[in-house]
């Protein structure tokens, strides 16, 4: 029996068209914009100005805010503005822009090569110095993480659950940098004493489950734990559930459960920091959808204008209706190709369909559906019904603040009603009336 | 390159392909089977009178509206299933105008007025039954023998024959053995005669996820229990159990009827609960009502206590202890409690 939670939904994964191909590497563009914004927090302060020259790797932006993480440049080059560009957001956010000469020319890099003998607070450091976040789509700093992590915790989680459709970002850095994922795993350990490590994948990835299982072989209290192929078997709470069988109480971190969960690749992102002093300027961006010519998995500098991966995939097969960064459950839909690759962006999707279905005259039929998908086990028809008539109370007394806007109700509903994006309303009324 | 104009919706962005239609589709080909035996069974006259029915049920929804303005919903099939499990609940004798009365009623009175699809607190087509019963009971109580040659369209003039339940309270209930009951050999409603044909429609709908266990499993379960042990017409446990099961529109209203989206709860203890209540009050009906039949009435009292349930049973919020280990934790808690007591007399009285 493979670890799960209960509810659920099983979309189609349509990974087929990725999963199987290697990752290429993008050349960088000719322009890259860095938002002083990749990750949840206080927005970094630009360290450069307008002509100077940066060298890649160098750090274009930090805060003294302890949930933040600097920005590096991915390239060498020339920064030739900071200015407000448009962020995968919606908004213009404050940027630097750097003009690549080309040359890569490397900033020169430190990290802490004897990690085997170095204490977490060395560790963590280094790994902030080099902006790490979490690479699964939240862009939580990995130092914030660990800071709050580390006493508490007994059992950390590496997650490669990996359960939003399309997206083989992860499942392929799983089969092509598995040194680079045990390695940030033994960091890890170091920084959190003696846990247990447990790297858990979604079963439909067996070939991944058979390589790691061989690359952890030689690693007491490292196991590889398979999940039902389920949607959101990859969401923290449920991914706690299934290994574990805790619960994270309503509105508490994870390590009041005495887990700490962790991206796949923001592990091997930790092991470049950590072991060779890489910032975090380069991930595996999914490019995919019924909308692109040739899906494919591709190594992007972070920075890079989305326009160069869809050239790099072949361009539109036919003329795509909608576009997202991220999965189709979470992702949110981009409307200009200007937008940059971040940190945490694992997959940009063009869909030339109305593949949700939308649909003029939704109507709720109570068939319950979203009851028995409902991660949090919540009550969506309910919060629904009060949602729609105005009654924040009702919804808040219902719980509408734990639902963690996964989408498994609104996928499932028969009548096309727009749960998730009720609740997403319901939820700032809420906080909106708690301030008053 | 030029930028593509892209939609730009709130997450998520995909949809199981599942709709309302397609659910109700599935209802339509769970029945076909029982339709089927019931065509077999009575004659050319059940599928007449299906026929109207659906017809009837459309038609009121379409006119509803069409006169009230709103958007159109003949189309999602919902009507159609109305239509279908009403007839279904006629015997075959009535005149053809009851059905047309019926789908009215059911559309428009307990359907519309409360809303529409997903609002009404009834079940449209039994609550139609009822109002039937009580207005026609003439014709909704005449029941014919099976293979009773009917005109298809006339009036019906005929002898009529006792369904199981009524002939075993009344005494001459003379066994149609277990095949005639499984196959709907017996006199009854159009569609509540075959055990067999309504369980293959069963099963087909929990296949397909258009139901859940839970309803039809504690309403069966709590009436075939109450059979077991109290058997009535002098017929053996065991004997009165299968009877009990598989006549009166049980396996109907436990599969078809009670399982209604919006006239059942929808949690997931509410409906073992809802199932239950329908199972006791069914039983006491048979046991103890006027009527030998109570799978209309039970269904439609437990569809008054839906948002009731509903409330009272919702599931365990992620995060929190169940409601098992809660009342556990409050007995240990009084346990501890008694057991600290006499250490507090021994003690002198404590603080107060």
């Amino acid at each position: 029996m493979s670890a799960s939670f209960r509810g659920g939904i099983h979309p189609e994964p349509h990974k087929e068209s990725t999963s199987r191909k290697r990752v290429e590497v993008l050349p960088p563009p000719r322009e890259l914009i860095f938002p002083m914004s990749m990750h949840i927090g206080v927005p970094c302060e630009p360290a450069v100005q307008k002509g100077d020259r940066v060298l890649r790797g160098q750090k274009l932006g930090d805060s003294a805010a302890f949930i933040s993480a600097p920005v590096h440049a991915s390239v060498s080059g020339v920064v030739t503005a900071v200015e407000k560009r448009l962020h995968s957001s919606g908004a213009k956010l404050l940027s630097v822009v750097v003009e690549n000469d080309g040359l890569d020319t490397p900033a020169p890099v430190s990290g802490v090569p004897d990690w085997e003998n170095a204490g977490p607070d060395a560790l963590i450091a280094a790994i902030r110095e080099c902006g790490i976040v979490g690479h699964g789509g939240a862009a939580f700093p990995t130092h914030a993480k660990l800071r709050s992590a580390v006493g508490p915790v007994d059992t950390l989680i590496i997650n490669a659950a990996e359960c939003e459709p399309y997206i083989t970002a992860d499942h392929r850095a799983l089969l092509e940098r598995s040194a680079e994922i045990v390695g940030g795993m033994r960091v890890l350990r170091r920084i959190f004493g003696q846990v247990r490590v447990c790297l858990a994948i979604e079963k439909n990835k067996p070939d991944a489950i058979a390589l790691m299982r061989r690359a952890m072989k030689n690693d007491p209290g490292f196991e590889v734990v398979e999940l039902e192929t389920k949607y959101p078997q990859g969401g923290e709470k449920q991914i706690i559930r299934a290994i574990t069988g805790r619960e994270v109480p309503p509105g508490k971190l994870p390590s009041e459960a005495g887990c700490c969960v962790m991206n796949v690749d923001t592990s091997a992102a930790v092991w470049r920091a950590v072991a060779e002093g890489v910032p975090d300027t380069e991930r595996i961006v999914t490019i995919s959808g019924s909308a692109i010519a040739v899906p494919k998995n591709l190594l992007v500098r972070v920075g890079t204008p989305v326009s160069a991966l869809v050239a790099a995939a072949g361009g539109f097969a036919v003329p795509p209706q909608k576009f997202i960064m991220g999965g189709p459950m979470m992702g949110s839909a981009q409307f200009s190709l200007d937008v940059p690759v971040l940190k945490a962006t694992n997959a940009v999707l063009f869909f030339s369909e109305n593949e949700d279905r939308r649909v003029r005259t939704p109507v709720c039929i109570r068939c319950g559906r979203c009851i028995s998908v409902c991660p949090m086990r919540l009550l969506p028809t309910y919060m629904y019904m009060n949602a729609m008539r105005g009654r924040w109370g009702e919804c808040e007394a219902l719980n509408v603040m734990d639902c963690m806007e996964c989408g498994a109700c609104t996928y499932e509903c028969p009548g096309s009603l727009h749960l998730t994006q009720t609740f997403r309303v319901a939820k700032a009324r809420v906080i909106e009336r708690r301030k008053k | 390159m030029d930028s593509p104009r892209f939609i730009v919706t709130s997450s998520p962005h995909v949809r199981s392909a599942d709709s309302t239609r397609t659910i109700m589709l599935d209802v339509l080909i769970a029945l076909v089977p029982s339709l089927a035996v019931a065509v077999f069974t009575f004659g050319g006259r059940a599928l007449v009178l299906t026929a109207l029915s659906v017809a009837s049920c459309v038609f009121f929804e379409w006119l509803w509206c069409r006169l009230m303005k709103k958007p159109q919903s003949a189309g999602d099939l919902s009507a159609a299933v109305t239509g279908v499990l009403l007839a279904f609940n006629l015997p075959v004798s009535v005149p053809l105008w009851i059905p047309v009365v019926g789908a009215a009623f059911a559309i428009l009175i307990v359907k519309q007025l409360y809303g529409g699809l997903g609002k009404n607190i009834f079940n449209p087509a039994l609550a139609a039954r009822v109002f039937l019963m009580l207005s026609w009971p003439k014709y909704m109580t005449r029941f014919t023998a099976p293979h009773t040659a009917l005109p298809w369209l006339s009036a019906v003039d005929a002898v009529s024959c006792a369904t199981p339940l009524t002939a075993l309270r009344e005494g001459g209930f003379s066994s149609p053995g277990f095949a005639g009951m499984l196959l709907g050999q017996v006199g009854g409603c159009l569609g509540e005669t075959s055990a067999l044909a309504l369980a293959a429609g069963g099963v087909y709908l929990l296949a397909r996820r258009v139901i859940s266990w839970r309803i039809p499993a504690s309403y069966l379960a709590v009436t075939a229990l109450a059979a077991l042990l109290f058997p009535q017409g002098g017929l053996g446990a065991l004997e009165y159990t299968a009877v009990a099961l598989t006549s009166g529109g049980l396996l109907l209203g436990a599969l078809f009827m009670a399982t209604d989206y919006a006239s059942s709860p929808v949690t997931p203890e509410g409906q073992l609960i809802f199932g239950a209540g329908c199972g006791l009050l069914t039983v006491f009906i048979r046991y103890f009502g006027a009527y030998a039949e109570g799978v209309s009435f039970s269904i439609l009292m437990m569809n008054a206590l839906v948002w009731l349930i509903d409330s009272n049973f919702k599931p365990k919020r992620y995060g929190t202890p169940s409601r098992w280990v809660r009342v556990r934790d409050t007995f240990r808690a009084a346990f501890a409690k008694w057991d600290a007591e006499p250490d507090d007399e021994t003690k002198g009285g404590g603080a107060a």
